[in-house]
């Protein structure tokens, strides 16, 4: 994967459009297929940070949630519009399966773009394809940080990541991690909220 | 009980305790007479439930909750307005006339027996606050986390002689308000919770007494007249109540109808001008080692105290009219309680420079507002003709978001409040290369500075959270005078 894009002065920047592999966008590259991968930016004091992706396991279970979703919503309307209306009409339930074939690859877009980086004193959290975010939390404003994983996440091997601040408005959630690596976040994110807390 | 704190749990008095209870730690005197007495009470008072350890509230507090669907009717409309709008919707005559006669009765053994299982007790480091019949509730407010104490006197209560008391500290909720307590206990108890919570040595708090203020600014009764009758909104709902129920009279031919849309606009039209004025009258803000003071109202005293350093947000607010007489209003934002209270509801440059210079130390407004910078005008594809509204400005203490057109409004966050920032770009954005900033503070809410050039965007993110890191460090002690 290439270096994500730098600012002028070194600042974080939102990653520009899908930026590798346009050709096929289900191979996200062999670079994402391990969340451990760094990509060096440089900050204004020269120290290094990394951006990291999401684990790929988490495309699989959208994805697959997307498979499940499908069938279960379109089978039913096929068979009540074939009983209505006539079998020809069932067909028109076919017209929803070319939303779900740019759904399938808007997922492996917008899972390219979760990806976040440890800085010495914040946490940036950047994801979205269409509509873009970009979340920096400092450390010292942590008031909670929670580890979760549903079922499905379980059965994908993954967890979920949330940070709380004082700040309602702070949505700042790192999905489809390893568990191994959420825990370690926390614990991490945790050691460093209470060397630098601050409260509201 | 002004001045008469003991700690609860010091001595102990096993031997005053009748069988049913278990042996709890001792109670302490109180002002009224009330708890010591009430709790040992034999024979016809044994079938009440336990009664917690504390200070009881005021004896009349149970008449309000009695008559609290009733009151809905007649109290509320003069003493609580919003609450009556909603009420009002919602009741018709059969309605309130069924809750008369089948609900009184059990609302009045609710409202005593609610009463009787409310107290509060105040230790070293809390305010325990203990209610709930069927689910017993404690609740343990921080005092060194306290973020503003209330203190409100609706006309009715004045007229009995109780105020209420609410502290507003991050979670806690409606039910935590102490209503009602007499009024001189209300103010003893709120100087000694400020100076408990100040860090004063325990021993002399509850003798500390109210600390000295000194007034800063008083709004004349003349401005605040001049003032609300500039404004738009109390006008347009005025005519609309005037217009709207006459055209649906005309248009429906049924006068349900115009009643059915008439009493809400009302409402809303009594809420934005008179109700407004009402509230906002005899306007006082004064500082004091323990914070900001504000006073007011004409037939609801109102009373707030936010200590040093609570403030999360300033908004100032200038509706078109006000823009050639050059006044001001100013809200601000405190975590905890909920929404925007009115810091001055309408003031002059002057007395607004001074008083924010008060709230939050080493700002200055003029600085604050002439730093502002305007939008790229590209952003006029974005957001047509109100983009010229949109700015953002950086000065050493605060960040600042300017929007509005006619009706100007400046958000000042302190770096120090700011809990995380983000930025965020929809497509449209860019493609123009635009990006928002958003800073969230700990007040439930987040300031907004949109349509910024996408690399200043980025720049203004990174540094504001080096900005909001660093800015901590100036800050003062949560107990402020330690």
């Amino acid at each position: 994967m290439p270096a994500a894009p730098e600012g002028p002065s070194g600042t974080p920047r939102l990653q520009d459009a899908p930026h590798h592999d346009r050709t096929d966008p289900a191979d996200p590259g062999p670079a994402r297929t391990d969340a451990g991968e760094h990509v060096a930016d440089r900050t204004p004091d020269g120290s290094d940070y990394a951006w990291r992706g999401v684990e790929r396991a988490l495309l699989r279970m959208r994805r697959a949630v997307l498979l499940m979703i499908l069938p279960t919503v379109l089978l039913p309307a096929a068979v009540l519009l074939g009983w209505l209306a006539g079998p020809y009409w069932a067909l028109l339930v076919l017209l929803p399966l070319a939303p779900a074939a740019f759904g399938w690859y808007a997922l492996a877009r917008n899972w390219r773009s979760w990806r976040y980086a440890e800085r010495a004193d914040d946490l940036l959290i950047s994801r979205g394809v269409m509509w873009r975010e970009l979340t920096v939390v400092p450390y010292g404003r942590m008031q909670l940080v929670e580890v979760t994983s549903g079922p499905l996440e379980r059965r994908y091997g993954l967890a979920r990541l949330q940070l709380h601040t004082a700040a309602a408005a702070t949505d700042a959630q790192i999905p489809g991690l390893v568990p191994a690596e959420a825990e370690r976040l926390r614990d991490r994110l945790t050691e460093l909220g209470e060397a630098r807390s601050a409260g509201l | 009980m002004s001045g008469e704190h003991e700690q609860p749990g010091e001595h102990e008095q096993p031997g005053e305790r009748e069988p049913p209870e278990p042996p709890e730690p001792g109670e302490r005197p109180d002002a009224h007479g009330q708890c010591g007495e009430d709790r040992r009470e034999p024979g016809p008072f044994r079938w009440l439930p336990n009664r917690p350890e504390g200070t009881r509230l005021h004896p009349i507090t149970p008449w309000r909750r009695t008559w609290a669907p009733i009151a809905a009717l007649a109290v509320f409309a003069v003493q609580d307005l919003n609450r009556a709008r909603e009420w009002i919707t919602q009741l018709t005559l059969g309605w309130v006339l069924l809750a008369m006669v089948v609900l009184l009765p059990f609302a009045a053994a609710y409202g005593f027996l609610s009463w009787w299982v409310t107290s509060y007790q105040v230790t070293d480091t809390e305010l325990r606050i203990r209610s709930g019949l069927f689910f017993r509730r404690v609740a343990h407010i921080r005092l060194d986390r306290i973020q503003a104490v209330d203190v409100t006197r609706p006309l009715l209560a004045r007229v009995a002689g109780v105020a209420k008391l609410k502290l507003d500290v991050v979670g806690t909720e409606a039910k935590d308000e102490l209503a009602f307590l007499g009024e001189a206990d209300a103010v003893a108890l709120r100087a000694e919770l400020l100076a408990r919570a100040a860090g004063i040595a325990p021993e002399v708090a509850p003798s500390a007494g109210e600390a000295p203020e000194r007034l800063l600014a008083r709004v004349p009764t003349r401005m605040l007249t001049v003032a609300l009758l500039l404004v738009g909104t109390g006008w347009s709902f005025v005519a609309a109540t005037l217009l709207v129920p006459w055209g649906m009279w005309w248009f429906t031919g049924s006068p349900g109808a115009a009643i059915a849309t008439g009493v809400p606009m009302l409402g809303g039209a009594w809420v934005s001008t008179l109700g407004r004025y009402l509230t906002e009258y005899d306007w006082k803000v004064a500082e004091s080692p323990d914070g900001l003071r504000i006073d007011h109202g004409l037939l609801d005293r109102e009373h707030a105290t936010v200590p040093p350093g609570r403030v999360q947000a300033v908004r100032v607010l200038q509706p078109r009219l006000w823009r050639s007489r050059d006044w001001l209003r100013m809200e601000l934002s405190v975590a905890g309680s909920d929404g925007k209270s009115v810091l001055l509801p309408v003031a002059d440059r002057a007395t607004a420079e001074e008083v924010l210079a008060r709230v939050l130390p080493g700002v200055r407004l003029s600085e604050a507002v002439a730093g502002v910078q305007p939008v790229p005008g590209r952003a006029r594809w974005a957001v047509p003709l109100w983009w010229r509204g949109y700015g953002l400005g950086v000065t050493g203490a605060v960040l600042v978001t300017r929007r509005g057109l006619l009706r100007r409004e400046w958000i000042l966050v302190p770096h120090a409040k700011v809990q995380s920032v983000r930025l965020k770009q929809g497509p449209w954005a860019r493609r123009l290369r635009l990006a928002d900033v958003y800073a969230d503070h700990g007040a439930n809410g987040s300031t907004k500075a949109g349509l910024r050039d996408v690399a200043e965007a980025h720049a203004v993110v990174s540094a504001q959270a080096e900005r909001s890191r660093t800015g901590r460090r100036t800050a003062g002690p949560e107990r402020w005078l330690t």
